[in-house]
């Protein structure tokens, strides 16, 4: 059997898949990716089912091999910085990681989560049907905690590509980050009129604390006409709930299944991750849009996931001198495995 | 005839249909009423479904079915039930008050001007309705507090509480599974696991259930925590009682 060896694992580093479905009324959160789309175009990048298991890589970084044999990857982030033996790649790539070889996927100047999906079948034991890891609840993944170095993911029906790495071609990941989308609700009426404007139109600053439950919002506190306690009731994945100090908070994947403060308005599907890649101190504002216009949004994100993804071959002038450049004067600083084991 | 639900969009892949905004029995039995024939009928498209005290969450694919569709479907089914057809389940956990486990019982009876005994005899007298889940996994939201063990939240919360811990606050009662940090005061711990992952029946309590706690002391605790551990379920069906 085919394995991917962990090197090394920033925090945060999870295994996800489409999420756990069914046990919500038990408390059980779904987790599962925190940017939906992008982790399915990964797996779409690859040829496995648009949910299968794949890396979330955070901004703690990753660093794999292949100990066994050739594997064929897709990695796909906004503005990760990843590196094939040094050699640099585009933050959306597919390619075959060779024994001997390092993959090295670092933050960078955008993004706050990047996707690595293993052409073939991560072989993790589903916990309540799925494998998507929930740490604060220890369920998932391997033995519901983040990757760390040291680990094997055992690869079952392991294909490889053909050839030299090449730069995917996702326009849809191209997402303004500043302009979110909502459907006002469900408690919205727990907020005068010109509460909600204020609401709308922020400026909201993402605070840097956030993580895969909430992002925590910073601007102006939002005032409540009837109270911020409600009787607990229902949360979706982006939920924006307005506790007493007046700050939103967006809940997201690991969020918990219930709540009890009022929802002002809800992120719609589409939009979850181009808010979830947001880096504390990104300035967003909200759109307020109906659910014909979010069901209309979903549609036209299933249809970008129907094809193949396009892909290029990678050019050395791909590159900007600035970029090349730039990779080399931090290199010492947050290259190998040293530097990432410290932060683990 | 009760009013009908307030049906309420959270983004376009869930609804809330909400019955009220009170913790009710009348008001949990019409969401769970809903849930019910929801589950009946599973209309495709229905992705899961989540009871809470007053009002019945729907997650749903808006690409297979129509926002509107559902509603009205929701209403239709809303008016037709608010008794559930089948009688919920009773329970009877094992609960131990003692030492080491009843960590705040002594904290509760310095507030409440009553003795620790007094305490756990008032809490083990009470039949209390599972609500619903929430929190954690496996964390049981209950009513049926006793007026007089209506103690508020804590100010500020406690270490983390051990597992299956029995507690209450702020008039509510809960069986919480996951160790965490809470708001709430631990009275004791029952040795029956609430959430139980690899169990092929993870969970066994349904919202709509109903828990008395049997008092037991803590030699008997480690013996069923023992056999509970060995994959047997310590909690017991109330028989004979309706």
């Amino acid at each position: 059997m085919s394995v991917l060896a962990i090197e090394a694992a920033g925090p945060g580093v999870t295994l996800q898949d489409g999420g756990r479905k069914g046990y919500l009324r038990f408390g059980i959160t779904a987790a599962g990716p925190m940017d939906p789309l992008m982790f399915a175009t990964a797996n779409r990048a690859v040829g496995n089912p648009l949910d299968a298991t794949a890396i979330e890589v955070s901004t703690g970084g990753l660093t794999v091999t292949a100990p066994e044999g050739p594997l064929g990857l897709a990695l796909v982030s906004g503005g990760f910085r990843a590196t094939l033996d040094g050699e640099a790649l585009p933050p959306a790539c597919a390619l075959t990681l060779e024994p001997g070889q390092t993959l090295t996927v670092r933050a960078g100047p955008t993004g706050a989560w990047g996707y690595l999906a293993v052409a073939g079948r991560l072989d993790v034991a589903p916990v309540l049907g799925a494998t998507a890891t929930h740490t604060r609840s220890g369920l998932g993944g391997l033995d519901g905690r983040g990757l760390r170095a040291g680990d094997r993911l055992g690869v079952s029906e392991a294909r490889v590509g053909d050839g030299a790495p090449q730069r995917l071609l996702a326009p849809w990941l191209d997402r303004d980050p500043s302009r979110i989308r909502v459907v006002l609700g469900p408690q919205d009426d727990y907020f005068s009129g010109d509460q909600v404007a204020a609401f709308l139109a922020g400026p909201w600053t993402v605070s840097p604390r956030g993580d895969r439950m909430a992002c925590f919002l910073e601007g102006t506190p939002l005032t409540h006409a009837k109270g911020h306690d409600i009787v607990s009731d229902g949360v979706a994945m982006g939920a924006i709930q307005v506790p007493g100090n007046g700050l939103p908070i967006i809940l997201m994947a690991d969020r918990q299944s219930t709540g009890g403060y009022p929802k002002i308005a809800t992120v719609i599907g589409p939009d979850l991750g181009r808010l979830a890649q947001a880096q504390g101190g990104t300035r967003i504002a909200f759109a307020n849009v109906s659910v014909a216009e979010a069901v209309a949004a979903r549609r036209a994100e299933a249809e970008a996931l129907r094809g193949e993804v396009p892909r290029e071959p990678m050019l050395r002038t791909d590159f900007p001198a600035e970029f090349l450049l730039g990779l080399n004067l931090v290199g010492g600083v947050t290259d190998g495995r040293d530097g990432i084991a410290k932060v683990a | 005839m009760s009013a009908a639900p307030r049906i309420l969009d959270a983004g376009e892949a869930a609804l809330v249909v909400e019955f009220g905004t009170r913790v009710d029995p009348a008001i949990s039995d019409r969401v769970l009423a809903l849930d019910d024939a929801l589950l009946a009928e599973r209309p495709e498209g229905i992705a899961e479904t989540v009871p809470t005290y007053r009002s019945l969450m729907i997650h749903y694919d808006p690409l297979i079915l129509d926002r509107d569709t559902l509603a009205g479907r929701v209403l239709a089914l809303a008016g037709g039930a608010s008794q559930r057809d089948t009688a919920p389940t009773r329970w009877i956990l094992p609960c131990c008050y003692e030492a080491p486990h009843g960590e705040d019982l002594a904290a509760v009876a310095t507030q409440i001007g009553r003795t620790p005994e007094q305490v756990a005899a008032l809490h083990a007298g009470a039949t209390f309705r599972v609500y619903m889940y929430g929190f954690a996994p496996g964390f049981a939201y209950c009513g049926g507090l006793p007026e007089a063990l209506a103690v508020p939240r804590r100010p500020s919360p406690r270490p983390p509480h051990p597992t299956n811990a029995v507690m209450i606050g702020g008039g509510l009662a809960a069986v919480a599974t996951v160790p965490m940090p809470t708001g709430w005061y631990v009275l004791g711990a029952t040795p029956s696991r609430l959430y139980a992952p690899e169990r092929e029946e993870s969970f066994f309590v349904s919202p709509g259930d109903s828990i008395r706690f049997e008092p037991i002391d803590a030699a008997t605790f480690a013996r069923l925590a023992e056999r509970e551990a060995a994959g047997e379920r310590v909690a017991r069906r109330e028989e004979g009682v309706s």
